[in-house]
């Protein structure tokens, strides 16, 4: 007898993929590419995709990356910038000589995986999306070499536009050519401040000077012959409409001092991009040494999840020296070694390559925040819900709702802590810092140090808040399935297919059981 | 009602019960594995129009004050309107709609024109609609604290972070519950558990038929605000928050089973482009909304899908109190019933004789996979499906195609 199956549900119904490949690379930086172009000579079906160029209208909410509203009106002409990334890219062509399928200006939204709730899924699937539609491929692999994100801290001004981050920056002047600054202050004297000096210096930008909180800075900053300093504050950002300047004031006390400048590029540091990992379900471990939450993975970048493989900077950023991309590569190459094993390839063994890290960086991002945040109450945490340090750690209700503050007096952060951990997920739904349209990029991390601080307790301690898709802000029109299956369409129903569910209760439910399910109730309606 | 009573579980359903029982002046301590609300009660579209319901009144009634009541703030907001984009929709439509008519309520036709002065986001085919003077919307995860804090602020206690891992019997009644942090003593005790009642009224020997599912939902960027955000309609349920953001699920379902006391992580599946296809189409003037975030619950259902609110006769002083996969709105209202059930074993305001377990006394052990609501996979498998292999799938292809990149 064939199994029953209810039609309302998800059994049975088909997602049409347009592809289905043995191994996907996400992220064409030196990571991914090497990953693909190694995966390809050992034989394996390979897709590198790739989201840049991203829209411009992405960059002005700053996803990916805190782009602050530098970019040139240049980045809205895509085919150009497409040229651009290619050139920019010249590992690129070697992906293309060994065949793999390149996708550019491609982003990928989510990834579907079989598990305890999604048993359903015909095959594991990734959902990608260019700017008109989206669609969905299969896959048996995948390499995650989504690099760094930019690590976003508060200070007076910082949710202003002309404030970019270390990605961003890096993005405008290398990978799109479209920088609209001429003078920058970096902020952060260590390795990530540093190698913004060093893109700034080679793109012929000026740097006015480096700031940072802390007393000591990166040595090499020296050679490059720029005003560093430290042991100061932000007091605040200067100019109208468009940045002027930055004033800052030493931590300790003292004379204010201004510096002119049109861009302030905020460099503490970035952050491994593990949106992905979380989305699979992959372990995720708090390590400050490596930037922050990365995926638990083998000294081969294996994943928790059978098939799913970490490499280059989201796997963990060292911090002992500025970035070496032949170092990303060969972890690349590493990764898709592994995958190509594991898929029964004949594959050299991955040769393990040393990563260094700098030790405790979140110290740094504590500093900044203790020096920045623990004065200013009514400082913005959250640009996109406009929710200040005083709102988030007194668990206020968003501003739109009225409310009895008096009934909020005895309550906060540390009175939640009282009935368990805090946990950042609630307080975003309390406070909604991190619901907004750039879907927390600005805030996750500096959310999570604060919690952190307010209650005493180690970074770690504070869940990683969840990732959700889809992983880019897309238009419904985009998100839309052009290509839905006839039966799911045929079978849709608002909530379940539970016919008695809607009888009034005054009427009683017939007494078949097989009616109870409301199989029977459905047959009869058609 | 002098004595203690244990509630079983932090969703809505279990809040409510705590929080009216509180009010009452009852000693109450509700137990939750986790933090409340974490799942179906903080995951769910908000919607409170039950009109099919026996405490459909209750729940008309009591939402407009809620806020008051508790003290903070749930964003509720009043009313509905359904939007048909073509006219087997508006039929459907018009059957709920004459339900709550004969309760006494009232709702209003819509033409086309009339609709987009409501909600100027429809297509210009829309085939009409419905505004009904009746039902509304608030926000789940608000709500779920709301009830909490007003709990505490009533001197009730919130064990969070605490499983209820067994019972203690003496007689006919429970007299202590096992948690992973120790025994609490008892007088009365409800089973608020969602899924999990199931597996929890088990340990006291009572079979309470319940199939969990996954039910997912998108939300987009915020718009500006319509008149009515209660506003759904082609196949979609939802609302536009009052931040702005527009909050829609529906579609098809995934039948799960629970192997342990946890509820596994609920994860989206491809049927969020289903859902945004849906939106697209109701909403064709706002194509450009930016969709920023998913997420799914775990539901519960009982066969005939109506909710299980019942006072047992063993043990005496227990009550099962589940909704059937609707019981966000319903929780100000279920919540009463049930402190009614445990404090005067009845309750005064709603007809439940439709709700008791003993209906499903004679339901087959069988009947979820009868009725096809069990875990699915397309092979069969019981276990999760890897990446292939090529030990088990044979030599794989070698061709690496060049194919052009868009
Ligand atoms: C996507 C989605 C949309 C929905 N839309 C709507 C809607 O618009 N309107 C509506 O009315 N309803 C809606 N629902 C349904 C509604 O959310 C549920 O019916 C309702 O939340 C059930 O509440 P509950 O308190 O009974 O159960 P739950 O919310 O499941 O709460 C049960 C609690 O018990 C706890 N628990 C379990 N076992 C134990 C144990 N051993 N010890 C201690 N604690 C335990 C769990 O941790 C959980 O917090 C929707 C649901 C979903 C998922």
């Amino acid at each position: 007898m064939p199994r029953p199956i209810d039609r309302t549900s998800v059994a049975g119904k088909e997602f049409p993929a347009t592809d289905h490949l043995q191994l996907v690379v996400l992220g064409a930086g030196p990571a991914g590419v090497a990953a693909a172009v190694e995966a390809a000579r050992l034989g394996l079906r390979v897709m590198l995709v790739d989201e840049h160029p991203v829209a411009s209208a992405l960059m002005g909410i700053d996803v990916p990356w805190m782009f602050g509203e530098r970019m040139t009106a240049s980045v809205q002409n895509q085919p150009r910038m497409l040229e651009r990334i290619v050139a920019a890219r010249p590992e690129l062509e070697q992906a293309f000589e060994v065949g793999v399928d390149v996708r550019l200006g491609v982003y990928v939204w989510a990834a579907f995986v079989t598990g305890p709730t999604s048993r359903a899924l015909p095959c594991r699937m990734l959902a990608l999306a260019d700017e008109t539609q989206s669609w969905l491929i299969g896959f048996d692999r995948l390499v995650v070499a989504a690099g760094a994100r930019d690590l976003a801290v508060a200070f007076p001004g910082w949710d202003r536009p002309g404030v970019m981050g270390a990605q961003g920056f890096a993005a405008a002047i290398g990978l799109y050519g479209a920088f609209a600054g001429r003078r920058v202050v970096v902020l952060g004297a260590g390795v990530t401040g540093l190698r913004c000096v060093q893109q700034a210096r080679e793109a012929g930008i000026e740097v006015a000077a480096v700031v940072d909180v802390a007393a000591a800075a990166h040595e090499e900053f020296a050679t490059h012959g720029v005003t560093v300093h430290s042991g100061c504050a932000v007091r605040g950002v200067e100019g109208g409409a468009e940045v002027e300047g930055i004033s800052i004031v030493p931590v300790g006390g003292g004379a204010a001092v201004t510096i002119a400048c049109d861009t302030i590029v905020s460099a503490l540091d970035t952050v491994p991009n593990v949106e992905m990992f979380d989305l699979l379900g992959c372990a995720m471990a708090f390590r400050p040494e490596w930037g922050g939450h990365v995926p638990v993975t083998d000294a081969d970048g294996r994943c928790s999840v059978d098939g799913i493989y970490a490499a280059g900077d989201c796997a963990g950023i060292g911090d002992a020296e500025p970035r070496d991309p032949a170092l990303a590569a060969s972890s690349g190459r590493e990764a898709a070694r592994a995958a190509a094993r594991d898929a029964g390839f004949a594959a050299p063994a991955p040769a393990r390559t040393i990563r260094t890290h700098g030790g405790d960086r979140e110290a740094r991002r504590r500093h900044w925040l203790q020096v920045h945040a623990g004065p200013a109450a009514a400082l913005t945490i959250c640009r996109c819900e406009d929710v200040t340090l005083r709102d988030l750690l007194g668990v206020r209700p968003p501003r739109y709702l009225s409310y009895d503050d008096a009934k909020f007096a005895g309550r906060d952060v540390r009175t939640l802590a009282g009935d368990g951990p805090v946990n950042q997920d609630q307080v975003k739904r309390l406070t909604r810092a991190g619901m907004g349209p750039c879907q927390g990029r600005r805030c996750r991390e500096q959310v999570q140090t604060l919690l952190a601080m307010q209650g005493n307790q180690p970074s770690g301690s504070v869940p990683m808040p969840s990732y959700r898709a889809p992983l880019r802000p897309l238009p419904l029109s985009v998100l839309s399935a052009h290509d839905e299956s006839a039966a799911l369409r045929a079978n849709w129903t608002g909530w379940f297919g539970i016919a008695p569910q809607w009888l009034p209760h005054w009427e009683k439910v017939p007494e078949n059981p097989e009616y109870w399910g409301g199989r029977i109730f459905l047959d009869a309606a058609k | 009602m002098s004595g203690h009573v244990v509630v079983i579980g932090g969703g809505v359903t279990g809040l409510s019960t705590a929080w009216w029982l509180r009010r009452e002046g009852v000693a109450v301590t509700l137990v939750e594995r986790g933090i409340v609300g974490w799942e179906a009660s903080g995951r769910n579209g908000g919607g409170a129009t039950h009109a099919y319901s026996p405490l459909f009144r209750e729940e008309q009634r009591l939402w407009p004050m809620m806020d008051e009541l508790l003290g903070y703030p749930t964003e509720y907001q009043p009313q509905r309107i359904r939007i048909a984009l073509d006219p087997a929709q508006l039929e459907q439509y018009w059957r709920v709609t004459n339900l709550a008519v004969q309760q006494g309520f009232r709702a209003e036709a819509l033409d086309a024109h009339a609709l987009k002065e409501l909600v100027p986001w429809v297509p210009d085919s829309v085939a009409g609609g419905l505004l009904w003077h009746f039902g509304g919307h608030a926000n789940p995860q608000r709500t779920v604290q709301a009830y909490a804090w007003a709990i505490e602020d009533l001197g009730g206690t919130i064990l969070q972070h605490t499983a209820v891992t067994g019972f203690d019997l003496r007689g006919d009644k429970v007299v202590a519950v096992q948690t992973d942090q120790g025994p609490l003593g008892c007088d009365a005790v409800v089973i608020a558990a969602g899924p999990h009642t199931a597996q929890l009224a088990a340990m006291v020997g009572v079979t309470v038929p319940i199939a969990p599912a996954r039910a997912e939902m998108i939300v987009t960027e915020p718009l500006p605000l319509i008149r009515h955000g209660g506003a759904d309609g082609n196949g979609l349920y939802g609302r536009q928050t009052l931040r702005g953001n527009l909050a829609y699920g529906g579609g098809p379902h995934e039948w799960l089973e629970l192997p342990d006391a946890r509820t596994p992580k609920a994860v989206n599946s491809p049927v969020v482009r289903s859902l945004a296809r849906r939106l697209h189409e109701l909403f064709p003037k706002v194509a450009h909304a930016r969709v920023i975030r998913s997420w799914a619950g775990v539901v519960e259902n009982t066969p005939d899908g109506r909710p299980i609110l019942d006072r047992l006769d063993a043990p005496a002083n227990l009550v099962i109190a589940t909704m059937s996969s609707v019981g966000f709105g319903l929780s100000p209202a279920s919540g009463r019933a049930i402190m009614q059930l445990v404090t005067q074993g009845r309750c005064d305001f709603a007809d439940l004789s439709q709700l008791t377990l003993s209906r499903f006394a004679g339901l087959p052990t069988d009947w979820q996979a009868r009725n096809g609501w069990v875990p699915w996979s397309p092979d069969g498998a019981e276990g999760e499906r890897g990446p292939a292999r090529a030990d088990a799938a044979g030599p794989l292809s070698a061709s690496g195609q060049a194919q052009a990149h868009s």
